[in-house]
C-alpha cells in the first residue's frame, strides 16, 4: 500500500512528440558564451522568457564537441520546455541545434549574430520570444498517467545522514515507481567506487552489466590518470567529510540507497543521451551536482529527487530539484532550501515506507505545478560537462 | 533518543544522529535494518553525523558499515571514539 499505484494520475502538459511535462518554460538558449548577453536582453524584453547562459560552445572538438551538441539540443527538447529560441555567434551550429530541437515538432527559431550585430539580434529574437511567451501562456495541463513521468535523482553535499536517511528514501520511492513503469535515473558514477559490485548484481543482464563496467571503468581511468593524492577533499568533498563522511567506500554504499532494494538497472546511457525504454537507467556522468542535473535534462527527465545531507543549494532552469534532508541541523538552519524533511526517520518516528511516501507526495505536488524551493530561490544552475580543454 | 544509528548488526562503526554528544555521553543506537537498540558510551566529543567506534580495531583492520567493507584503519581506534579520516582511510585511490 503505497500513496502512488498504477491509477495514479498528475496533470502535465502534453507535447507535439507525444512527451509529458510538468512545466512550461520559453527558453532562450545561447549557443555558445558570445551569445550569452543577447539571451539575457532577450530575457529582459519578454517576460516570461528565460535566458540560459553558459560559459562554452567555442572551438571544441570530437566527443566533447558532440556531448555540447547533445546537452543543447537535449536541454531544448525536454518536454518542459514549451518553446525555444537559440541565439549563437553565427548560423552553422545555431541551426544544427536549432535542427535538433526541431524534430520533436515544438516552436523553435535560432538567430545568428554575425551580420547582424547585438541589437539586431536582440529585435529578432525578442519578436519570436513574445510570439512563443503568449502561445505557451494558453497551454493548458491535462490528466497523464504516473508511468509517463520521468524521474532522475542524484544527492549533493551528502554526510552519513544520506546513506542512513535520505537516499534510503529515495530509494523506497524508486522502488514503488518502477514497478509502475516509470522511466528513472541515475548516475554519478565515480561515486559508487566501493559498491560497484553492487550496482552490477543489480543489474537485469550481462549486457546492461558489460556496459556499467564498460562506463564504470572509463571514469576510473580518468581518475588515475589526473589524480595526485587519494582523492580526499575532492571525492569525498569538504562538505561531505566536514559532515562525517570518510572515505569513497563509506559514501558510495549511502549513495547506492538511492536505488532501493527491488530496482533493477536496466539500461546504460552515455553522459545526456535518451533512454528508450522504461525502466531505471544508469547514466555516466560526474557527481557534480549542477553537472549531473543538468545532463538528466538533457536526457529528458522531468522531475528531479535530490537527497542531501549538508545543504547543497543547486536547482535547474528547466528541470524542477526536490530537496529531501534527514540532517536536523541542516533542516533548522537551511530551512527554505528543503523540500521533505525525513529526519523522523533517524529517530524511528517514521517508517522507511512513510518517508518514501511524503517524497512520493512531494513529487506529485511539484509534478501538478507547486514551486520546489530551489525555483522559488532562484537558483538556475546550467552547468555543461567538458571531457578536456578546447583546441 | 536514537543518539546513532548502524545499518547491519556486523558493522564496526555508527553514525551519530544527534547533536551534542560529548565525551561520557551514555548513548542508545538504533539496528536499522534489524529494529533492535544498543548501548555505547562516547570517549570523546562527536559531532553530528560523524562515527563512533564500536569495537577496538588495529592499524590494517577493515572498517565495516551497511555490513561491507568501507575502508581500512591507519590508527588505533577504541570503542566509543571518534571514528573518522584521521583514523580510517580509503583503500581504493
Amino acid at each position: 500500500m503505497s500513496v502512488i499505484d498504477k491509477n495514479t494520475t498528475f496533470l502535465g502538459y502534453r507535447r507535439e512528440n507525444g512527451r509529458v511535462g510538468i512545466r512550461n518554460h520559453v527558453i532562450i538558449l545561447p549557443l555558445d558564451d558570445l551569445s550569452n548577453a543577447a539571451a539575457e536582453a532577450v530575457a529582459h524584453n519578454i517576460k516570461g522568457a528565460m535566458a540560459i547562459p553558459h560559459p562554452y560552445g567555442r572551438l571544441q572538438f570530437g566527443a566533447d564537441l558532440e556531448l555540447h551538441f547533445r546537452t543543447l539540443i537535449g536541454a531544448g527538447c525536454n518536454p518542459n520546455v514549451a518553446a525555444v529560441v537559440v541565439i549563437g555567434i553565427e548560423d552553422g551550429w545555431t541551426q544544427k541545434v536549432v535542427d535538433g530541437i526541431k524534430s520533436t515538432g515544438k516552436p523553435v527559431v535560432g538567430y545568428g549574430i554575425e551580420l547582424h550585430g547585438d541589437h539586431d539580434t536582440i529585435l529578432r529574437a525578442s519578436k519570436s520570444a513574445k510570439q512563443y511567451v503568449q502561445w505557451a501562456s494558453e497551454k493548458q495541463r491535462e490528466e497523464c498517467p504516473i508511468s509517463e513521468l520521468w524521474v532522475s535523482t542524484k544527492c549533493g553535499e551528502s554526510d552519513t545522514t544520506s546513506g542512513c536517511g535520505s537516499n534510503p528514501t529515495v530509494g523506497n520511492a524508486f522502488d514503488k515507481l518502477h514497478a509502475l513503469g516509470t522511466y528513472l535515473c541515475f548516475g554519478e558514477t565515480t561515486e559508487l567506487t566501493g559498491g560497484e559490485h553492487i550496482v552490477l548484481e543489480r543489474c537485469a543482464n550481462d549486457d546492461v552489466r558489460k556496459k556499467f563496467q564498460f562506463m564504470f571503468d572509463r571514469y576510473q581511468d580518468v581518475i588515475n590518470r589526473h589524480k595526485t593524492s587519494d582523492l580526499s577533499d575532492s571525492q569525498p568533498t569538504k562538505g561531505n567529510i566536514a559532515g562525517g563522511l570518510t572515505t569513497i567506500e563509506e559514501k558510495a554504499l549511502g549513495n547506492i540507497q538511492k536505488i532501493g532494494k527491488k530496482c533493477t538497472v536496466d539500461g546504460v546511457i552515455d553522459k545526456a543521451e535518451m533512454p528508450t525504454h522504461p525502466g531505471l537507467w544508469f547514466m555516466d556522468s560526474s557527481s557534480a551536482a549542477a553537472e549531473m542535473v543538468t545532463l538528466c535534462a538533457a536526457s529528458g527527465y522531468v522531475a528531479h529527487l535530490f537527497p542531501t545531507g549538508q545543504g547543497n543549494v543547486i536547482g535547474n532552469p528547466i528541470l524542477p530539484v526536490i530537496k529531501i534532508c534527514a540532517n536536523p541541523r541542516t533542516v533548522r538552519t537551511m530551512s527554505e532550501h528543503i523540500d521533505v524533511d525525513t529526519t523522523g526517520l533517524l529517530q524511528r518516528e517514521i517508517t522507511l515506507d512513510q518517508a518514501g511516501d511524503k517524497l512520493l507526495e512531494c513529487m506529485l505536488r511539484t509534478a501538478n505545478g507547486r514551486l520546489t524551493a530551489a525555483e522559488a530561490l532562484g537558483h538556475r544552475e546550467f552547468v555543461l560537462t567538458r571531457l578536456y580543454e578546447s583546441a | 533518543m536514537i543518539h546513532f544509528v548502524l545499518h547491519d548488526a556486523k558493522d564496526t562503526v555508527a553514525v551519530v544522529v544527534v547533536e551534542g554528544v560529548t565525551a561520557g555521553t551514555d548513548m542508545t543506537g538504533w539496528i536499522m535494518d534489524e529494529d533492535k537498540t544498543i548501548n555505547v558510551q562516547a570517549k570523546q566529543d562527536i559531532p553530528i553525523g560523524h562515527k563512533v567506534a564500536l569495537k577496538d580495531m588495529a592499524v590494517g583492520d577493515t572498517v565495516i558499515k551497511y555490513g561491507i567493507d568501507m575502508g581500512k584503519v591507519v590508527a588505533g581506534i577504541t570503542v566509543g571514539q571518534h571514528a573518522h579520516v584521521h583514523n580510517i582511510k580509503t583503500k581504493r585511490w
